[in-house]
């Protein structure tokens, strides 16, 4: 072994160091703190942190009810929700994703794996009993898929008081819900599932709007798509300016 | 007095009157050993359910979205966490010749974290979840990780409170990492405000969520995969070998450099995302520069086995350290190279990344512990091994079946990732429909599953080998009887 007690240098004043358990702990901990401290701490700043984006709203409460299933189900272990700004990208999937839709994401599902497609712009890309289909049978819809069947979200009901618990936890998480729309949930959750399961009929699909499978529906056909909208308003806004003006 | 492994680890000598508490270590052991069966079988259950879709079963708590949560917390916190608990608590009481501070606090720490597994494996497959990767147990399991967290670290700061020697060896530089970055990561990530018993909604929102989630994710790999692993091999690798740590001044340089560079690595999971630019960056550079530590230890490992070599080729158990450490170098190569924002935008989202932390986890995590789990039983247990010979056919099905399954999810992970981004003549994307590139995966699902099920089954006869060695006699009580 090269390595004597050390004299001097560097060594000798770590091996003093060694002697002293909660210098040493507190050492390490301040060492491990900066790198956690300069990264997280301006996420929470206006200017450094996500910019926002005018135009994307909460979830509605079935929606809500919808995104607690996909979580619930591990949707995010196969699909992501970030488009990269990549060309491959936005013509497989559509625009690429802004900060700012995800403001109201608790948590986030950005995802790190695509097992499956992304789902940031899914909403509105397929017909409701498109989705029903594929949480029934996923071979039914997408030949050769992977994904399991879903059938226990066509049978399963979510707990409207569950719902408004949620709300209530996201309202003080900082996610702009009223008292007066937590108080309306149940009216609200059953006019969108009521709108749905009579689009279901349409294609003439009988289920109760209570079930699971409308709630994740909700979720699934409006994502990404406020996101979207705001994103060409704010791109309409711009080249409303006259080049060289200041807005 | 030689600051050498020679001296400060050889220490299977005893301190006058101090009798060491081996029950301990035997426990963390046995749990360590039976839960590397369940989390590798769960994942070579769900390495079936992408090959073969029906082996998902048709039942809610059976389906890959919720198994796969359940295999990663299984092998990380169940398999790693209580084998990194078993070398603590074994190599702690020798290094510091003391027994640890507490026995009680050591028994609430083992019941502890056993509880908080069973709990999980409950439920994960239920579909109570936080949705965040690596921390998806609900907040009442959260807040009981806390406090199992808090007594373990009491236990660990009371046993070098009352050490019998100056100086903190090397490993217990990096247990101490472990420790005090662990509980800084969990309850900084798992802050939420709770709706049900079951269910919380984290006080981030979206971006910043993702952030912190994975400022916590990449460093439940750095801190609970990597630090106490090194704390490990500098305890081990000398103890097993014989011969002493490579250099002194290398360990200090990069324990600290490791230290302050992983803890700022994480945005490197989001490159390319809306996360802003500059963190983005900063991801991007720590990542990279993490190299220079992570193979300052791999080296100072590998160089510590100069003279042993000879050895490497009839001591399964150095064989098991050597692959280990190799894995180590080239996982923390792989890493590097992967947090650069080209190679990012092709190997994320596909199963490269798979891939990667496989080589690291089965490769570095799983050979280190193997090798220490075939050295330690024979020394608590003072008996030898019930099959002497199993270890070196352990050694060959573990390293062939990681080798099948990284090269099949690097060959899966580029398949994808390409045709992903292919276009055709006219401009267009070659591959449109996303399910003609899915089923171009299956025979790279297949062949993976053919490594996964190697691995697992070298586990198994791990287990069979310890469970058959300490339900005999041991050789004093078998003379005495």
């Amino acid at each position: 072994m090269s390595d004597q007690t050390p004299q001097s240098g560097y060594a000798a004043a770590h091996r003093t160091l060694e002697g002293k358990s909660a210098l040493f702990a507190v050492l390490t901990t301040v060492v491990i703190l900066i790198g956690g401290i300069v990264e997280i701490i301006p996420m929470f700043s206006a200017t450094a942190g996500p910019e926002h984006l005018a135009g994307v709203t909460p979830y509605t409460p079935l929606e809500q009810a919808g995104r607690d299933i996909y979580t619930s189900e591990g949707c995010y272990v196969c699909h992501s929700q970030m488009i990269r700004p990549t060309r491959a990208e936005v013509l497989r999937y559509g625009e690429w994703t802004r900060a700012g839709e995800y403001e109201y994401d608790h948590p986030f599902q950005l995802g790190s794996r695509r097992m499956g497609p992304d789902l940031q712009r899914v909403g509105g890309k397929y017909p409701d009993a498109w989705h029903f289909e594929h949480m029934r049978d996923p071979r039914s819809t997408s030949p050769g898929s992977v994904m399991p069947p879903y059938t226990w979200l066509h049978e399963g009901t979510y707990d409207v008081a569950d719902i408004q618990a949620s709300l209530r936890a996201l309202q003080k998480v900082g996610v702009p819900y009223t008292d007066e729309e937590i108080a309306n949930a149940p009216q609200a959750i059953q006019a969108q599932a009521q709108e749905i399961t009579a689009r279901l009929a349409q294609a003439g699909i009988t289920t109760q709007p209570d079930r699971k499978i409308v709630a994740l529906i909700a979720y699934l056909q409006r994502l990404g798509k406020d996101g979207k909208a705001a994103i060409a308003a704010q791109q309409a806004a711009q080249a409303a300016v006259p080049p060289g003006a200041t807005p | 007095m030689q600051y050498t492994a020679g001296t400060s680890v050889a220490g299977a000598a005893r301190v006058e009157g101090v009798k060491y508490d081996e029950d301990i270590v035997k426990m963390f052991l046995i749990a360590s050993v039976t839960w590397a069966v369940v989390g590798l079988l769960v994942g070579v259950i769900i390495a079936l359910q992408l090959a073969w879709w029906p082996a998902n079963l048709g039942l809610p708590w059976t389906t890959f979205g919720r198994l796969r949560p359940l295999h990663t917390n299984a092998v990380i916190f169940a398999f790693g966490g209580n084998i990194v608990f078993t070398g603590m608590y074994h190599s702690m009481q020798r290094l510091l010749k003391t027994r640890m501070w507490s026995d009680t606090l050591s028994r609430i720490h083992f019941w502890g974290w056993q509880l908080i597994i069973v709990s999980a494996a409950v439920t994960l497959p239920l579909g109570l979840t936080q949705a965040k990767e690596y921390a998806e147990l609900i907040w009442p399991i959260d807040i009981a990780i806390t406090l199992i967290w808090v007594v373990m670290a009491v236990n660990f700061f009371g046993t070098l409170a009352i050490r019998k020697v100056e100086h903190l060896y090397v490993a217990i530089w990096f247990y101490m990492s472990f420790v005090l970055v662990i509980a800084v990561l969990h309850i900084t990530n798992s802050m939420a405000m709770p709706a049900t018993l079951t269910r919380s909604y984290p006080v981030y929102a979206g971006l910043t969520d993702a952030l912190v989630q994975w400022w916590y994710g990449h460093n439940a790999v750095g801190f609970f995969l990597t630090t106490p692993f090194l704390g490990l091999m500098y305890y081990y690798l000398p103890r097993i070998s014989g011969r002493p740590v490579f250099s002194y001044r290398l360990s200090i340089i990069h324990f600290w450099a490791l230290v302050f560079l992983y803890i700022w690595a994480g945005p490197h999971h989001l490159l390319y995302s809306a996360l802003p630019e500059w963190a983005q960056t900063l991801g991007m550079i720590f990542s990279v520069m993490l190299i220079a530590p992570s193979w300052g230890g791999m080296l100072n490992g590998l160089l510590t086995l100069r003279g042993a070599w000879d050895r490497v080729r009839t001591d399964p158990i150095l064989k098991f350290l050597v692959v280990a450490v190799s894995f180590y170098g080239m996982s923390t190569f792989e890493g590097p190279m992967m947090s650069i924002r080209a190679v990012n935008l092709l190997s994320h989202y596909t199963n490269w990344t798979i891939g990667h932390v496989h080589s690291g986890a089965l490769g570095w995590n799983g050979m280190i512990s193997f090798a220490m789990i075939y050295w330690l039983v024979p020394e608590l247990w003072k008996r030898p091994l019930a099959h002497p010979t199993w270890p070196t056919a352990h050694f060959w099905l573990a390293t062939i079946g990681i080798v099948l399954y990284t090269v099949s999810m690097w060959a899966a992970g580029l398949t994808e990732g390409l045709m992903w981004r292919a276009f055709d003549d006219s401009g267009l994307l070659k591959y449109p429909n996303f399910v003609d590139i899915v089923n171009q995966l299956h025979p790279f699902y297949w062949l993976r599953l053919v490594g996964g099920l190697m691995f697992l089954t070298g586990a198994i006869m791990m287990a069979i080998n310890v469970f058959q060695t300490i339900s005999r006699p041991s050789s004093s009580t078998a003379a005495a009887a």
